[in-house]
């Protein structure tokens, strides 16, 4: 028993190093099994599988050579629901990949039980080809959520795309029950997502594809034609269109509970479409509770259609430097707001600007200030002015610009006695 | 037998940092009541050309020990320069000298514990007396992990409060002198110049001929006249030079001739006599309000980092560091050389580089700039491999502080706003908006018009024909898309700073853990010896260690009924779980700072029992077998965390 233990050990299919912990742990009763009622391997398989269901899968695998009955629980179906492929390449990554010989096993034994699945890919074009490898054997199996999720420079987008898509389009095919899709950053085109829509309208819930380049704003429109029962949405503004927007608030349609929407501007001075009030208010009678929220990373002078109507943005975020005269509108043109991040600003303060916000958007409860310049004095009226709704208030220390009513020291008091809570601003190491 | 009872008393001072006469309690308890001093420095010259410290560092450390030689030759004593390994050397030097008594100041760092612990050990089989003192830092540090329950405090707001609860910093002590030397003297034999004189830089394997000046001259003397001029007669404009912010100009991004940073690294200036100066200067200014404690911020900082460093020999690591964060950094030898050899296309990036590179120092919003680019700004490279270019370049990187800034910089600890990422063009623009800086270090785009300068890749044609500088020719394109980049890092910083917070969510805010102790468990790499950690999001023991580990029980019931809604969800729609979790994060809501001591409302003591628990916690694993263990658990736990269904929700 012993040697069989350690020598399966080393062909253990599991990536991990330091086995010896777990082994011993495991080897424990079974050296000392004359102390121990002998009967471990009678243990009901559903009280096994829910103790399974608590180790980690080394601990598991481990577990699985003390018997048959063990064994046998290590492979059930309940256990391998759910798996995380990390696709990384010691040349490409710190982090440890998942063991080619425990991808093999998966495919080979539990790809049919495979449901909730997500990949974990690298920089390296090589791991995205891993990961398309074994999409392509995903042939019998259910899926209910698909990840693609690039950890650091999106290695998808470097595959040739007609790879991407056959591998992409085989779970479409053979999981008809698709409900989450999150493809972000991928080559993800138009024809794909009709095989999307043919297999998965009746279940897809969410789908979240920012920055799919190959995809048109035609081809979103079907999606959203199609799957009445899309609740979650994330894509790019060039996608965005008032179609879009009126096929999500047909009558047909389900709520949409979030809707989130990257604005990046690929070379400067961009010219960026409008979407016309009528459609956003549509949006709104349709799904009164839905969340809108807009990250923008533009230069300045692209905010040019922007914020000039009322729109139902609720989470709105300024990567880039935005000027005073955009967040004046942002004051006046959304109401729903409920957070909003401020990255960068001009050299001027933004006093009136933020009382304005207080004033009007009267659902804010989370700011963030980066390189930006507010008065103190200002600052503590609009944290009077939004009170303990505030729940999140984070500020660079070097936002806060003394005056005569407050010093730094002071000021961290009065917006904690507003708040109801001890607050200070943010810091960086000055060292 | 006491040692101070033999009739002769035989005192080595061992210089490590330190490398002052004025304020060295150690230094002093050598001369005291002795009858022969040796100030002794090791260097071992083959480390010096292995090491990867650069030639700017080398040279002040050099300039530091020439300086401390001819100031104890003033004092007919001089410096003992050895060549070698510490352990190695000094038992021979006991017999030698007939030592009786080993002087030296006190090192909080990790390895620098180690080797003193070494040290002391072959001390006292020498029978010699060994005697340490603290003037590295200006508290105790280990009274203030005392204070803080017996961990390190991981925030810096947490640092001050403990801080400003203790008494402040011993004065400074007298420098040593002839009359405190009194009788003691320092036999010094005929080959001293060749056996223990201070070597030239290119004995040490340098190549001098193409070094330009140094900007940053070494030691104690040059330390003294600028802490003079720093705190000269003219107190208002010192004061708006230590506190006022900079503005609209290049000049606080250049070398300043009254910077005082490489010299506290090397102990050139004591620390205390800095914080006591200070103190006089700003009762001389704002003569009606007692000094509040903002500022000491930067000796504070400087010691927090020593303080959350001293018990962890991880402190520089990702893998194994109980208070870092993992991030799934990209590994690109590439985009690496090009930020460390100002090569990224973005000159306000270059600049600094070239600037740290040349001199040894840039400021610290330049390091903020540079570290945020190279990390979660815009390369997604560790911030390890950031912290090594510095350690070589950068006068003023010791271990501690080193690690512990670009910890904070890529927020993989100590809680930042990775939501906001410093723009290379933005930023650099809004403090020198003329480029005057980058005109100085770069001089190929020096016939830039400002309003290119920060960009000068868009600038047409003719502009950059007339500025006799073509960019991809001339001078790099910029070898990313900041606008990219940046949504990209953010977006995958959410994810982690979500994971960790277990928050669902859309807030991107909230998503910030607000109390530094959940973060504390986040390094799966404690795997086997404390299994719970805040990746694994709803398995039984995991999700609290960090904050409620006394409310096992109770959280254990709470995560059973979360399952079941997930369990639940997944039969009906996800989308309840996010509304849900929502919910379920107001209860993570904890107040933003551990401002508990000078706070008294709000519950706030049973939060710090929490925190001290969470803390013992992650502390006692903090061994070295804990790397051992390191990728143990990593696939699991997310398995797991996937088991319920939350792999990508938001």
């Amino acid at each position: 028993m012993k040697r069989r233990l350690s020598r399966e050990r080393e062909d253990s299919p599991s990536s991990c190093e330091g086995p010896t912990d777990s082994c011993k742990r495991v080897r424990q009763p079974t050296e000392d099994s004359g102390d121990l009622p002998p009967d471990w391997a009678r243990l009901p398989q559903e009280i096994l599988l829910h103790i399974f269901q608590f180790l980690p899968l080394l601990d598991r695998a481990f577990a699985s050579q003390v018997c048959r009955g063990w064994n046998e629980a290590f492979h059930m179906p309940e256990l391998w629901r759910c798996f995380e492929f990390e696709l990384n390449q010691p040349a490409s990554s710190y982090l440890k990949a998942t063991h080619p010989d425990l991808i093999k096993q998966i495919i080979k034994r539990h790809s049919n039980h495979l449901q909730y699945v997500s990949f974990k890919v690298d920089s390296s074009t090589e791991s995205a080809e891993a990961a398309c490898d074994i999409l392509s054997q995903l042939v019998n199996c259910s899926l209910k959520t698909l990840g693609l999720i690039s950890t650091a420079r999106p290695s998808f987008m470097e595959l040739p795309k007609s790879h991407f898509i056959s591998a992409l389009t085989v779970v479409f095919v053979n999981s008809k029950s698709l409900s989450s899709l999150k493809i972000d950053d991928t080559p993800v085109d138009d024809p794909s997502l009709k095989v999307l829509v043919a297999n998965n309208s009746d279940t897809l819930k969410l789908l979240k594809m920012s920055s799919c380049p190959h995809v048109s704003p035609a081809g979103i429109l079907c999606v959203a034609d199609q799957c009445h029962g899309l609740r979650e949405l994330a894509l790019n503004y060039h996608l965005l269109s008032d179609e879009l927007l009126l096929a999500l608030s047909s009558e047909k349609h389900v709520h949409l509970e979030h809707l989130r929407i990257d604005v990046v501007s690929e070379n400067p001075g961009q010219q960026f479409h409008t979407i016309k009030k009528s459609s956003w208010d549509a949006m709104v009678r349709h799904s009164p509770k839905f969340n809108l929220v807009m990250y923008f990373f533009l230069y300045e002078d692209e905010f040019g259609p922007f914020f000039r109507d009322e729109i139902p943005v609720t989470h709105l975020y300024f990567g880039r430097s935005v000027s005073k005269e955009v967040l004046g509108r942002v004051g006046m043109n959304c109401p729903r707001l409920v957070e909003l991040v401020v990255c960068a600003n001009g050299l001027r303060p933004l006093d009136e600007e933020l009382i304005r916000i207080a004033e009007r958007c009267q659902h804010l409860s989370a700011i963030g200030l980066g390189e930006c310049e507010v008065s103190c004095s200002a600052f503590v009226e609009f944290v009077k002015m939004c009170g303990r709704r505030l729940s999140q208030l984070s500020i660079m220390e070097e936002v806060l610009i003394p005056d005569h009513k407050y010093s730094l020291d002071e000021i961290h008091w009065e917006v904690s006695k507003h708040l109801g809570r001890v607050w200070f601003p943010d810091m960086m190491p000055t060292w | 037998m006491s040692v101070s009872s033999i009739s002769s008393v035989s005192s080595v001072h061992w210089f490590r940092k330190g490398l002052r006469l004025h304020d060295n309690p150690a230094l002093l308890e050598a001369a005291r009541g002795s009858h022969t001093l040796r100030c002794v420095y090791f260097l071992d010259p083959w480390f010096a050309g292995a090491s990867n410290r650069g030639v700017n560092r080398w040279r002040f450390l050099l300039q530091c020990l020439e300086d401390l030689d001819s100031s104890l030759r003033k004092l007919n004593s001089c410096l003992f320069v050895i060549r070698g390994q510490p352990a190695n050397i000094f038992p021979r030097l006991f017999k030698e000298w007939k030592v009786s008594r080993l002087t030296f100041e006190c090192d909080s760092e990790p390895f620098g514990k180690e080797r003193d612990a070494a040290i002391k050990k072959l001390a006292s089989e020498a029978g010699v007396e060994v005697i340490v003192k603290t003037s590295h830092t200006l508290h105790d540090l280990d009274r203030i992990t005392e204070l803080n329950g017996g961990q390190p405090p991981l925030t810096y707001k947490r640092f001050q409060t403990l801080v400003s609860s203790m008494e402040p910093p011993e004065p400074p002590l007298e420098p040593l002198t002839r009359e405190l030397l009194g009788n003691c003297v320092t036999p010094i034999s005929a080959n001293h110049r060749e056996r223990y004189g201070v070597p030239l830089l290119d004995e040490l394997g340098f190549d001098t001929e193409s070094l330009d000046p140094a900007v940053w001259p070494g030691g104690e003397s040059e330390a003294l006249m600028r802490l003079e001029r720093h705190f000269g007669p003219d107190s208002n404009t010192a004061w708006k030079e230590n506190f006022e912010r900079p503005k609209m100009s290049s000049s606080p991004l250049l070398a300043s001739p009254l910077g005082l940073s490489p010299y506290l690294r090397f102990g050139c200036l004591s620390c205390r006599l800095f914080y006591y100066k200070l103190t006089e200067l700003h009762n001389k200014v704002k003569k009606n309000a007692s000094p509040s404690i903002s500022l000491y911020d930067k000796l504070l900082w400087r010691e927090f980092f020593y303080t959350a460093a001293s018990n962890n020999p991880r402190f520089d690591r990702m893998e194994g560091n109980p208070i870092c964060i993992r991030i799934p950094w990209d590994r690109n030898p590439e985009a690496l050389a090009k930020w460390a050899e100002a090569k990224t296309g973005f000159p306000w990036i270059d600049a600094i580089m070239t600037q740290l590179r040349q001199e040894g120092w840039i400021h610290h919003l330049a390091r903020h700039a540079v570290a945020c680019f190279l990390t979660r700004g815009d390369l997604w490279i560790s911030w390890e491999e950031g912290m090594k270019v510095f350690e070589e370049l950068l006068l003023d990187a010791d271990w501690s502080v080193n690690a512990g800034s670009w910890l904070s910089h890529s927020c993989s600890s100590f809680f930042q706003q990775f939501f906001h990422c410093y723009c290379p063009v933005g930023f650099g623009r809004r403090i020198d908006p003329n480029g005057d800086f980058i005109r100085r270090y770069l001089p190929v785009l020096r016939d830039f018009p400002a309003k290119f300068i920060y960009d000068p890749w868009n600038a047409p044609d003719d502009v950059q024909r007339a500025a006799k500088c073509v960019i991809g020719v001339d001078y790099p394109k910029p070898m990313v898309n900041h606008a990219e980049a940046s949504r990209l890092n953010i977006e995958r910083m959410r994810q982690i700073y979500q994971q960790l917070s277990r928050y669902r969510g859309l807030s991107l805010l909230a998503t910030v853990p607000s109390n530094h102790m959940e973060v504390v468990g986040a390094n799966e790499s404690q795997g086997a010896t404390a299994p719970p950690t805040c990746w694994r999001t709803h398995s039984s023991t995991s999700s609290h260690t960090g904050v409620r580990r006394e409310q096992q029980g109770a959280s254990r019931a709470r995560h059973s009924i979360t399952r079941q809604r997930h369990a639940l969800s997944h039969r009906t729609s996800p989308y309840t779980i996010q509304s849900d979790l929502t919910e379920r994060s107001h209860e993570f809501a904890i107040p933003k700072q551990p401002g508990r001591l000078i706070w008294p409302a709000g519950g706030g003591t049973r939060r710090s029992e929490k925190e001290e628990a969470g803390l013992n916690r992650c502390h006692g694993d903090d061994g070295p077998s804990s790397s051992s263990s390191a990728p143990k658990a990593q696939d699991d736990e997310k398995m797991q965390e996937d088991a319920e269904g939350v792999a990508f929700c938001s």
